[in-house]
């Protein structure tokens, strides 16, 4: 039944108006409760925000997981733009959210030869020293300040997402001299063609230095960065999509742990956020997975570009204080 | 038939074995000391109900706070000090938190001899500059300007 639901784009659709919704009415409730008159005591129950949460993150899993991008890109925006908690906090989630997904996936990924260290190595020594950078930026921001440049990164992912394209297998005429040297290269199992794939890569120190802007973004906004590692490993430096998405996937479990031990070490982890949202998010994941059989991949992607584009609107202006 | 060529390295299984091993115990550990947390079988340093609430002087709850105005409202230590608060329903939970954060330097220390004895001397060097850089982030010794 639901799956049979989820084929229909109206529907889908609809959906993605009410979860819209429900998150409008959550972020009212949530500015009436931020400003309370002084020494006055919340009437809703303490439980609630992290129950609301749980339940978000849930639904946040499955469409990370059906529209194809990490949770950490779901939960900051969505987080940060309709809940009471202050953007340090949820950042410092985003963070442990993503890296919780990636160390998940990890293991089967590199077993599987899908996740190659030969490239996640050099790549991410560079990212996960910027994302130490960006943390150290973010945290010093001011709020507003985060929200708005939130918000333009947000909306930027959702044009990428709405228009870059995703080679299987891009040629490479010839591997650059440093990807030589650290001999980046792999052979897989390709079981849809049912032969091995031979790869390796070009262009490696324009990709490492777009490296350092994908991970100061990560760290300054706390989001996994695999919208942007995947194009820059597939499309910039040529390695086959199923690598450069489990690469990437690995790669946050590197990336985000560095940003991570920033936010932790000033204090911007509170438990009563992150640990609903690391276990809705895996709950969620499975679930997406289970329904990523029968869905309509394409309707999800554009239910997901659509929710993306509220909540980067929602953090834009939340930070230009339009929409308090 | 997949064959040799398209195994995965040794290193690459040394690594991905501990991450499996870590990821599930510390999300395990994370899961189990929230219930303690949220049960309140232990006290907290910050009751789980004040997290809510709005403290005198201030027009927003401690969780709307910024997080460095929120440790200097409620004493909460920064870096490694949360370690002398470990006993605490709330601060326990970091203990899971920090095995998750923990786990990439332990992986890169336990593929660090392989790639040694394999003679790989540009990975050698990359992962001994990671451990470093980790480690950094890890030891609490950098700061940022608070509000």
């Amino acid at each position: 039944m639901l799956f049979k639901t989820l084929r229909s784009p109206k529907i889908v659709l609809f959906l993605s108006v009410v979860f819209c919704l429900m998150l409008a009415t959550v972020s009212a409730f949530a500015s009436t409760e931020a400003a309370p008159p002084p020494v006055a005591s919340s009437n809703v129950a303490w439980w609630v925000w992290p129950l609301v949460l749980f339940i978000v993150t849930f639904v946040l899993g499955i469409l990370a997981v059906l529209g194809g991008v990490g949770g950490g890109v779901l939960f900051v925006p969505i987080v940060g733009g309709f809940f009471p908690f202050n953007i340090d906090f949820v950042r410092g989630a985003g963070l442990l959210v993503a890296l919780a997904g990636a160390l998940a996936a990890g293991p089967g990924l590199l077993k599987r030869n899908l996740a190659s260290l030969r490239l996640a190595l050099p790549v991410a020594l560079i990212a996960s020293s910027a994302a130490i950078v960006g943390a150290m930026i973010g945290l010093a921001l001011k709020p507003n300040v985060v929200n708005i440049l939130l918000g333009a990164t947000i909306l930027l992912i959702v044009v990428i997402m709405g228009t870059a394209k995703k080679s299987d297998f891009p040629i490479v005429p010839k591997p650059d001299n440093l990807s030589q040297s650290l001999g980046i290269m792999g052979i897989y199992r390709e079981e849809s063609l049912g032969k091995d794939v031979e790869w390796t890569v070009h262009k490696t120190p324009t990709g490492l230095a777009l490296f350092v802007v994908i991970g100061i973004m990560a760290g300054m906004f706390g989001l996994g960065a695999g919208w942007a590692n995947v194009p820059v490993l597939n499309l910039l430096m040529g390695a086959p999509l199923k690598i450069s998405v489990a690469t990437s996937k690995f790669l946050l479990s590197i990336t985000d742990t560095s940003a991570a031990w920033v936010y932790l070490n000033q204090g911007a982890v509170l438990p009563m956020i992150v640990v609903p949202s690391i276990v809705g998010i895996m709950l969620g994941s499975i679930v997406g997975v289970k329904i990523l059989a029968k869905a309509k991949p394409k309707a999800i992607k554009w239910m997901v570009i659509g929710l993306l584009l509220f909540a980067g609107l929602r953090s834009l202006l939340k930070g230009l204080e339009i929409w308090k | 038939m997949s064959n040799d060529r398209t195994k995965a390295s040794e290193e690459q299984i040394t690594y991905a074995n501990i991450l499996n091993k870590g990821m599930w115990f510390g999300l395990a550990l994370l899961i189990v000391t929230f219930i303690i947390y949220i049960s309140g079988v232990l006290p907290s340093h910050v009751p789980i109900e004040k997290l809510s609430k709005t403290p005198p002087g201030s027009e927003v709850p401690y969780w709307s706070m910024r997080a460095h105005d929120f440790n200097q409202a409620l004493n909460i230590p920064t870096g490694w000090g949360w370690t002398a608060l470990a006993g605490k329903g709330d601060y326990l939970n970091f203990v899971g938190i920090a095995i998750l954060a923990g786990l990439t330097i332990l992986c890169y220390l336990a593929i660090l001899p392989i790639l040694i004895r394999k003679k790989e001397t540009p990975y050698v060097l990359i992962a001994i500059v990671e451990i470093a850089v980790l480690a950094l982030a890890a030891s609490g010794i950098l700061k940022t300007g608070g509000h």
